[in-house]
């Protein structure tokens, strides 16, 4: 508060303090609302990714959301007798892990091409994917699974521009 | 040599740029009307250098000319007009050239506009406008030139991708921009005022209409693009969270922040700082959504090619100026004469609680989309933030929202009364118990958060029946009188209760089919019929059809209610040639309580089809929705109050004064 504005008067200074009382208090309460909010949600909702090499590092529980990432392995895609279900194989050269999916895939999903896919792991080995991401471009690789290829030195896919559209 | 033309205009524009951002800026320091008149003209001379050098790349498109590399990496002979025409757009440079263009057309209209504004207060937004330009112009001349030749030529274009190949698409981005760089100058008015030191009612006049604008563009640009993802994606998604989906949603949420506040500032000559600060953040955003999309850090279908060069630009953009803009508002901001008083229960104290939650809102969606890159900086960890995080931040917060938002229309200005608010509240109360209540008959069980949003809607609804019925004194004066006391309200207050109804439908629509959608995937032979939801999806055929630049496979469907024959629907599966891709072409069928949607998938080799039907329930109202905000915008930017400006302080005798200032 400035000085000049006391001498408006003790009555209206007054009233401004209160009120900025009330719009700290108010304030504090929407923020603190809103952290609680995002740190429950984040307990939750975040998804992280990994290649199927991660996999035989790392101990996933069966269950647990996860993002996977790689190439469709050639030869691997076949559909199951419901005729609505597909398995295929995600390798990133290193090692591979099957993949179930029930539902039509992206219009661009093609064997020896990059894909991403949310899901969790059912217990046996196999990624149950809940949604296998469309990119839409041919050329497209996705970007976290180019990185990650490239930081284990698996990447010889130059051809794989990351070229992509607009909305 | 077109080409070279638009090259040598976007150079020119640049010059014009550098002018306009120094020379008005030093005559308004210096109270010089020479320096100060320069920048009307030079707003003029940017915009038309602009549009010269889009114009000339619509040529390069319009004839094909692939010896321009944008060209040929983006366009085809054989493409239909329309598409030659907004492939313009479809890339990274060509929208660029779009942004600046849209640009300079607001510095263009601000000038022709403006006339009754200070001469000199005119002058600096000008110039700030001026400065963003100079921005964007440097960063198209120096790393992505679309008039770049290529030698030898090529016979033929790559082609634009087929997806963006719609009408849907094809007007999104303009919108959008449209949007975007409204806020531009909300942002000019925001730093002029700063330079100046002064902000009051008239301040607020000025650049209420320019906010509106931007809003309206936003809103519709953001529904149009959620639009095109419903029926092109083919899975009956409308809005993915998405990085670059939000980068033009944190934009929109601010703006209807900014839109409130200023109506405080209006009114009540109270939460100025707060408002200029609105208008510095809008456009940072907006700025940051362009970043977020041009410079591709974020994985997401928008992103362009990712090029280190460019995103150390915008980086360093960025900086100046929402870094300058933000150090000038800290130096600045407490020069501001502190505004008028009011009670924390008024309507003022609403529209803070409105702007306090929609800025918290603003900053969840924020972290939601920029965690990743910080995770990613600072562990190397890679994840992504999908609709769950959402889902359980944005919208408790917006609940809240909602709820605040039936209230604060009915609290009187400087003081209000909550209990007398609350006398006038139980039908609202009533109806929400009565929607929830409804949606549960209709749809049956369903989470609780559906039947809360159901609630929520219906006592928005409410709340603005009642406030309708207690501005035109319903009930209270001679009913004969009725219309004429509904015309007499000034159209601000119909818009504001338009926009508001738009929301409450929006909730519908999202409520609704985000809850009690029905879905089934299936393998279809000719012949069968597969029930979802009420409906008889019988499958009939697929037959081959061939369209301009790709050929497909059509799908028949009929589909019946209890026997009655309801829509046919034909979903296709296309394949383009140039470039050479698959899209998948859903077949919608609207109907008032919810969408027919069939998609057809690919052959299982023995005679059948796999096939996804929906049935989703009210999706048409998120559309309807946002229209009616849209709307309402339109209908509150017609109001004559804004047209005129604001009283002014010493009446000047001027009579018609309001002839010559149609959009101040």
């Amino acid at each position: 508060m400035k000085k000049g504005m006391n001498s408006l008067g003790g009555h209206r200074a007054g009233a401004r303090k209160r009120r900025r009382l009330w719009l700290a208090i108010l304030s504090l309460t929407t923020l603190g609302l809103a952290a609680f909010l995002i740190l429950r949600a984040m307990d939750g909702a975040l998804l992280y990714f990994r290649l199927p090499s991660d996999l035989m590092e790392q101990e996933i529980v069966a269950g647990q959301s996860f993002r996977l990432g790689g190439m469709v392995e050639d030869g691997s895609f076949s559909k199951l007798p419901d005729g609505v279900s597909v398995r295929f194989a995600v390798t990133d050269g290193a090692a591979r892990i099957p993949v179930q999916y029930t539902g039509i895939l992206p219009d661009l999903f093609r064997e020896g091409q990059g894909v991403i896919a949310d899901g969790a792991m059912d217990g046996q080995g196999t990624f149950i994917a809940k949604r296998v991401l469309a990119k839409h471009d041919e050329n497209y690789m996705p970007r976290e699974v180019y990185e990650g290829l490239k930081e284990r030195g698996l990447d010889n896919m130059d051809q794989y521009k990351s070229v992509s559209v607009m909305k | 040599m077109i080409p070279e033309i638009g090259h040598f205009a976007l150079i020119l524009a640049l010059c014009f740029a550098f002018l306009a951002a120094s020379l008005p800026l030093i005559g308004a320091a210096r109270g010089d009307t020479r320096l100060i008149g320069l920048a009307p003209p030079l707003a003029l001379g940017q915009f038309f250098f602009v549009s010269l050098a889009f114009a000339s790349l619509t040529y390069a498109y319009v004839t094909s000319d692939f010896s321009v590399a944008n060209v040929a990496s983006n366009s085809h002979s054989l493409k239909p007009m329309l598409y030659k025409i907004t492939g313009v757009w479809g890339n990274h440079e060509g929208s660029l050239v779009l942004w600046v263009m849209t640009l300079t057309l607001f510095g263009a209209l601000v000038a022709l506009f403006g006339r009754s504004l200070p001469s000199a207060f005119l002058a600096r937004t000008l110039s700030i406008q001026a400065m963003i330009a100079i921005g964007f112009l440097l960063f198209l001349l120096l790393t992505s030139n679309p008039f770049e030749r290529l030698v030898p030529a090529p016979f033929e274009g790559n082609g634009l991708n087929p997806l963006l190949q719609d009408p849907g698409l094809a007007f999104h981005p303009p919108l959008l921009y449209l949007g975007y760089v409204g806020l531009s100058v909300a942002f000019s008015f925001a730093i002029a005022a700063l330079i100046e030191g002064r902000i009051g009612p008239r301040w607020a006049r000025w650049v209420r209409p320019w906010v509106l604008v931007a809003w309206i563009f936003l809103g519709a640009g953001i529904a149009l693009g959620s639009w095109w993802a419903y029926y092109e994606l083919g899975w009956g998604g409308w809005w993915f969270w998405d990085p670059v989906e939000n980068a033009s949603f944190m934009p929109w949420l601010c703006a209807t922040a900014l839109l409130h506040s200023a109506i405080v500032v209006e009114k009540r000559d109270a939460l100025k700082r707060w408002t200029i600060l609105l208008a510095i953040l809008c456009f940072s955003l907006s700025l940051l959504g362009t970043f977020l999309v041009r410079s591709g850090i974020l994985t997401s279908v928008h992103a362009f090619a990712v090029d280190a060069e460019r995103g150390v630009f915008i980086l360093i953009f960025l900086f100046i100026a929402i870094g300058g803009s933000l150090a000038l508002y800290a130096w600045r901001a407490s020069s501001l004469e502190p505004g008028g008083m009011f009670s924390t229960v008024s309507r003022e104290g609403a529209l803070v609680l409105n702007n306090l939650l929609l800025s918290v809102a603003t900053a969840i969606v924020l972290m939601g989309t920029l965690y990743p890159l910080l995770l990613d900086a600072l562990t190397g960890a890679k994840v992504s933030v999908g609709p769950p995080f959402f889902e359980l931040s944005f919208i408790p917060l917006s609940v809240l929202l909602l709820i605040a938002l039936g209230v604060g229309p009915l609290l009187a200005w400087k003081r209000g009364n909550l209990g007398r608010a609350a006398k006038l509240l139980p039908p609202a109360v009533l109806l929400a118990i009565l929607g929830a209540g409804g949606a549960w008959l209709i749809w049956g069980a369903g989470p609780v958060m559906a039947f809360i949003g159901f609630a929520i809607a219906f006592w928005l609804i409410a709340a603005i029946l009642v406030d309708i019925a207690q501005k035109t004194k319903l009930g209270r004066a001679p009913l004969s009188t009725l219309f004429q006391r509904a015309g007499g309200l000034p159209r601000s207050i119909w818009g504001m209760w338009a926009a508001h109804l738009g929301m409450a439908v929006l909730v519908l629509g999202v409520t609704a089919s985000e809850t009690w959608t029905e879905e089934k995937l299936v393998i279809l032979t000719p012949g069968e019929t597969v029930e979802v939801g009420d409906f008889q999806f019988g499958f009939k055929a697929v037959d081959p059809v061939a369209g301009p630049n790709y050929t497909a496979i059509r799908g028949q469907f009929s589909v019946s209610r209890n026997g009655r024959h309801v829509a046919d629907l034909w979903p296709e599966q296309r394949t383009y040639s140039s470039p050479h891709m698959e899209t998948t072409e859903a077949a919608i069928y609207p109907l008032f309580m919810g969408d027919l949607y069939v998609v057809v998938g690919d052959p299982d080799g023995i005679g059948g089809w796999s096939a996804r039907l929906y049935y989703k329930p009210l999706i048409s109202f998120i559309w309807a929705g946002v229209l009616l905000m849209v709307l309402g915008g339109a209908l509150s930017l017609s109001d004559r109050r804004l047209r005129v400006g604001a009283p002014h302080p010493k009446a000047r005798p001027v009579p018609n004064v309001a002839v010559h200032q149609p959009a101040e």
